[in-house]
């Protein structure tokens, strides 16, 4: 399966649904996602990665090239997954101390701190 | 002699092909269902780091992914042909070139995954070898 993007804003967040899987050859278009979202002026991002079958290193490495970007505005970029195989894989590279994840995209978008 | 040898292109599109291809494999030798998603990540990651070197060096050959059944254990071997890269070194591009970073990175997300993990450096290019148990059907 490929990867599927679709953006929406609630508030002044803007929610990235994100779908199928993130590798090696699909991560430059979530890549380019996320840079264009942050260049329109788009700083608090939530990630929806409830759809995602699969996510390697490569995927990791754009999540935390986005947080980056939405860090030097001031912004936030929180994820939303309740799958266990996904997040074992923020688990192993420590990552679960650098971004927020949540439950739901309701818990992502209510959070402030 | 593997059970099933792959040869692919070092192009990003085909790391797929072999996630998939290791995980049909190792679920037919036995390997615990619970450990397929491992298998698929771990091959995923090996297998990206090796099309990085070999876009990264120029390298037209293609990767090399051996997958062997034996009697306890199921292995996985992920063969690049770029020299002296595999112990860390990195000859091909500075240190913030962003490929070598995700390579070291799919590299701590194999440790982190695998037990019986290791990297072999050779002359003709690095392997990383892999294994699971499997549980005889």
């Amino acid at each position: 399966m490929d990867l599927s993007l679709s953006t929406r804003t609630v508030g002044d967040r803007t929610i990235v649904e994100v779908g199928g899987e993130i590798d090696v050859y699909t991560a430059p278009k979530l890549r380019e996602q996320l840079v264009e979202l942050v260049n329109d002026g788009s700083y608090h991002l939530v990630v929806d990665m409830e759809g995602v079958d699969f996510l390697d290193s490569t995927g990791l490495g754009v999540l935390v090239g986005g947080l980056k970007r939405v860090r030097a505005h001031e912004g936030s970029l929180r994820l939303v997954c309740n799958q266990e195989r996904i997040l074992k894989i923020f688990r192993i590279t420590g990552l679960t101390k650098v971004f927020p994840i949540h439950t739901s995209v309701d818990e992502a978008v209510a959070a402030t701190d | 002699m593997p059970t099933v040898e792959l040869l692919f292109s070092a192009q990003p599109e085909h790391v797929r092909t072999a996630r998939l291809v290791a995980a049909a494999v190792a679920r037919r030798a036995g390997v615990d269902e619970a450990a397929l998603d491992e298998v698929r990540l771990a091959v995923g990651e090996a297998c990206s780091r090796a099309v990085g070197l070999h876009r990264n060096s120029g390298v037209e050959d293609p990767v090399r992914v051996r997958l062997t059944e034996d009697e306890k254990k199921f292995s996985i071997e992920v063969a690049d042909e770029v020299p002296g890269t595999s112990s860390g070194s990195n000859p091909g591009g500075g240190a913030d070139e962003p490929a070598d970073d995700e390579g070291e990175m799919g590299l701590a997300v194999i440790s982190g995954l695998v037990d019986d993990f290791e990297v072999i450096d050779g002359d003709k290019g690095g392997i990383i070898r892999m294994s699971w148990p499997t549980v005889s059907l």
